[in-house]
């Protein structure tokens, strides 16, 4: 909205910083945006938590739009309880909740000072980047509920469902990664450090210190070996088993090849060995991996529905309320649905009426108006009174779940990385020079044969090869994080490359999910706006919100006489001005045939027909932008919607854009897939869940949505909507990487070139090897990241 | 020239126990999350007590 405020400044919430725009709500000096916002902090007043507010300015969550009263209910249920606590006892319970909202130091000041909030609470404390709080806290004086609407009231909302429990193996994983690592590390040191004589070339060494050193680098070499480099071996191996050549064969076979031919060359008393080279070797790969690794843990990609589901329901069963686990309902249970509850499963509504808001389904802010005996489909929010529900399908087989078992969702992409393809070449030509070298030194002398076939081996490991992936696109992707564009994983970007159609959807992507266009149309005296505005003030009807916002009113004026009739509109009587804001029955006015799509909320003032407002769509910032950037590529626009936008979608899509509309889910789908049939690589944006589908068939899935930390269907990529401008300029920026990676290949094989020139020459010396390696590594890491580093300045991210 | 024995065992050993550390570290969870214990050590040690006064700057 335009600033043509004559209000001297729009002050922010002290406690969640948003602008208090609608409402100013002055509080111990101190201005609140809403109740919630003031609620928490009186809360934190009384109990002397205040510190909160220094640590960080505004760092609250704004609490507007939210009713907790009965939503978490069913934590009171025995066997959801034990499914979620990680230990139960008499007197003490423990359990580890994930909370998106988590994002700066006062949330965990604030989260580990539970305890003196309420008793009860034992203690508590914050994995930041998990964004996970665990709690531990006695059952006796206050329930898991209790706790969680604790959480809830001040603003750290966790998300409950039975999967978030399986986070532990990860974290497994990833200290086993650093144990690795840090042997590898000690080891590698060590050599080094007892390999120094032989670097500088000290001849005046002692036979028997010799033989210490000599035996402590091969005690020090073997968990290196064993523990440090084992998983190179395990998927060595898993991949030959699978009949798949993937890089870690070359590596493994290096490593074999390092460590058989020092053991001889240091048991044999021939040679000093490489057991530098190795050590450093694993090190460096191992931090490669480490590097690979890092991914945005706290953000979750693969949720599915069930994420989204209620665990657990009211069922009414000879007019008696009990609390049931959504997966034991069956068709014909009735069930009560309160304000904000999700409908779990497909059902006719027993109520006279609902407003069901599907906008996490479909992305469509206003509700849905329902009559009795209507089906509901699961996926939608009751908003206001509790309704009544019967259950035609169970869980499993509504519309959702079906749309989510069916078999395209559990599609396994299994497609070869730019590595994998590389390495299949990589292995069978190092098998080729090694058996050329070995065949050449059968004529020249037999003595050398093992010697240079060795060598081969060791020098055509593909340390740097196999860092060049990783440094690269791990690069690019914390430079992409950082403009709020988070990947999955690095071969994302390798998906990227080959990408010939960008598909958008359009509401919630190309349009704000939310906000929408309100326009009137007729005329309206500022007196007639202040009275507008103060009439659509008491209603929660997302489109009096709307219009309340859009509404600039000049005066606070308040109404009185409030009736409003869910469907059809409300009626208002200020300062002794009657009001009818609604739908053309409710204020008598001729409904129009020609677009009987589009809402139209029409006003009547004392009696006298003023005219009407309608909702369109608001195009993202510089769509445009965005479109302009990705013209090189085949553009598609999908929509759930009618053919209303056609028109200003033409007008901003360069011509021969597809452009398809009425989509259900399915359609999406298939028309991804139509497209990957004819050999196309498709990226797709969106962002409900009812793109949820063609987001996991496209090649790169990206979703598009204004709170990261929220809702995301199972997607590849996440983009801060925000940044829906800059879209463009993240792919072109992803194709790029493509170059960077080939250039430190080319470095990489270069350096390969010429350890194998001297390797197949039999000339390899293990000082020569402990330099040309950790060189070649150093350099491709190097050039990767400064080369990712210039793209990004380029680009100017 | 033994005692260059003698002191490259005292360096391992010494070395030997920085990795131990180190491996005490990742066992016990030191590397699961480390960021909120950079912030942690900042807060104030001391406990806020109820009703002890209203307001703070």
């Amino acid at each position: 909205m335009a600033n043509t405020n004559n209000q001297e400044e729009i002050l922010t919430c002290y406690h969640c910083g948003e602008p208090c725009a609608e409402e100013l709500i002055p509080f111990d000096d101190k201005p609140f945006c809403c109740n919630g916002c003031k609620m928490v902090y009186e809360i934190l007043n009384e109990n002397d938590l205040c510190n909160y507010y220094d640590l960080q300015s505004a760092p609250g969550i704004s609490l507007k739009n939210r009713d907790y009263q009965e939503k978490f209910a069913f934590l009171d249920n025995r066997e959801i309880q034990q499914k979620l606590l990680n230990f139960s006892s008499a007197k003490l319970s423990k359990i580890v909740f994930k909370v998106p909202a988590i994002h700066c130091s006062s949330c965990i000041w604030l989260l580990e000072h539970l305890d003196s909030l309420r008793e009860g609470i034992i203690t508590s404390r914050v994995n930041f980047v998990r964004k996970e709080v665990a709690i531990d806290f006695n059952p006796q004086v206050i329930s898991l509920k209790t706790v969680v609407e604790l959480l809830a009231t001040v603003g750290y909302e966790p998300e409950i469902n039975l999967q978030n429990a399986s986070a532990s193996k990860t974290k497994k994983e990833n200290r086993r990664l650093y144990l690795q690592i840090g042997i590898a590390g000690f080891c590698f040191g060590n050599i080094m450090m007892l390999s120094f004589p032989e670097y500088l070339g000290f001849e005046g060494l002692d036979q028997n210190v010799q033989r210490f050193i000599s035996l402590a680098n091969i005690a020090l070499a073997l968990p290196v070996v064993f523990f440090s480099a084992s998983t190179y071996f395990v998927s060595a191996y898993k991949g030959l088993a699978q009949r798949y050549v993937t890089i870690d064969v070359p590596i493994a076979l290096g490593i074999i090849a390092l460590f058989g031919r020092s053991l001889y060359d240091i048991l044999t008393q021939s040679g000093p060995g490489y057991l530098d080279s190795l050590a450093g070797l694993v090190f460096f790969l191992l931090i490669g991996k480490w590097f690979q690794s890092k991914t945005y843990e706290s953000l979750s990609f693969e949720r599915d529905y069930k994420s989204y589901f209620p665990l657990a329901v009211h069922k009414i069963t000879e007019g008696a309320k009990e609390v049931v686990q959504v997966n034991e309902l069956v068709a014909g249970d009735v069930i009560e649905v309160r304000n904000r509850e999700v409908i779990p499963a497909d059902a006719i509504l027993l109520s006279s009426g609902a407003a069901i808001d599907y906008s996490f389904v479909t992305g469509e802010a206003e509700a849905v108006q329902k009559k009795k005996g209507d089906r509901i489909y699961a996926g939608g929010r009751q908003v206001g009174q509790p309704i009544r529900l019967q259950i035609v399908k169970a869980v499993s087989q509504s519309y959702l779940t079906q749309l989510w078992n069916s078999d395209t969702f559990q599609r396994q992409s299994r497609y070869d990385t730019l590595i994998d393809t590389i390495s299949k070449y990589f292995t069978v030509g190092v098998l080729l020079i090694a058996a050329a070298t070995a065949a050449y030194w059968y004529w020249q002398g037999p003595a050398h044969i093992l010697n240079a076939v060795t060598a081969v081996l060791i020098v055509a490991c593909p340390c740097a090869l196999s860092l060049a992936t990783p440094f690269t696109l791990g690069n690019a992707m914390a430079i992409l994080g950082r403009q709020k564009f988070y990947l999955k994983h690095m071969t994302v970007l390798e998906q990227l490359w080959q990408t010939t159609r960008v598909v958008f959807d359009k509401t919630g992507t190309l349009t704000k999910g939310s906000a929408g266009n309100v326009h009137f149309h007729g005329r309206l005296t500022q007196e007639e706006k202040n009275l507008i505005a103060a009439a659509a003030a008491g209603s929660t009807h997302p489109l009096s919100r709307m219009i309340y916002a859009e509404t600039f009113a000049t005066r606070q004026l308040s109404a009185g006489d409030f009736t409003e009739r869910a469907g059809k509109g409300l009626q208002a009587t200020v300062n002794g001005n009657q009001i009818q804001l609604g739908s053309a029955a409710w204020v008598g006015a001729q409904e129009p045939q020609a677009h009987p799509e589009a809402t139209r909320v029409y006003v009547r003032i004392n009696g006298a027909l003023k005219g009407y407002y309608t909702f369109g769509n608001v195009y993202r910032q510089q769509v445009t932008e965005t479109i302009a950037d990705l013209r090189k590529y085949k553009l598609s626009v999908l929509s759930g919607d009618n053919e209303a936008e056609k028109a200003n979608l033409a007008a901003m899509f360069p011509a021969g854009t597809e452009m398809a509309f009425h989509q259900r889910p399915e359609d999406k789908l298939a028309f991804i897939r139509q497209h990957q049939e004819q050999g196309e690589k498709v990226v797709m944006f969106g962002d409900g869940l009812n793109d949820a589908g063609a987001l996991k068939q496209a090649d790169v899935g990206i979703a598009v949505t204004e709170d990261v930390s929220a809702f995301t269907p199972a997607s590849d990529a996440i983009l801060y909507g925000g940044n829906f401008h800059r879209a463009g300029k993240f792919l072109k920026f992803g194709r790029d990487t493509q170059k960077v990676i080939f250039a430190s290949f080319t470095i990489s094989f270069l350096y390969n070139l010429i350890g194998l020139s001297f390797a197949v020459s039999a000339n390899l010396t293990p000082l020569f090897a402990a330099i040309l390696m950790p060189l070649s590594s150093i350099t491709v890491v190097a050039f990767a990241t400064f080369a990712v580093r210039g793209l990004a300045y380029k680009y100017k991210f | 020239m033994a005692v260059i024995i003698v002191l490259i065992i005292v360096s391992v050993v010494v070395a030997a126990g920085f990795l131990a550390a180190f491996l005490w570290a990742v066992r016990s969870g030191q590397y699961d999350d480390t960021v909120s214990p950079s912030v942690r050590m900042l807060f104030d040690e001391k406990k806020p007590k109820k009703n002890e006064k209203k307001t703070q700057t």
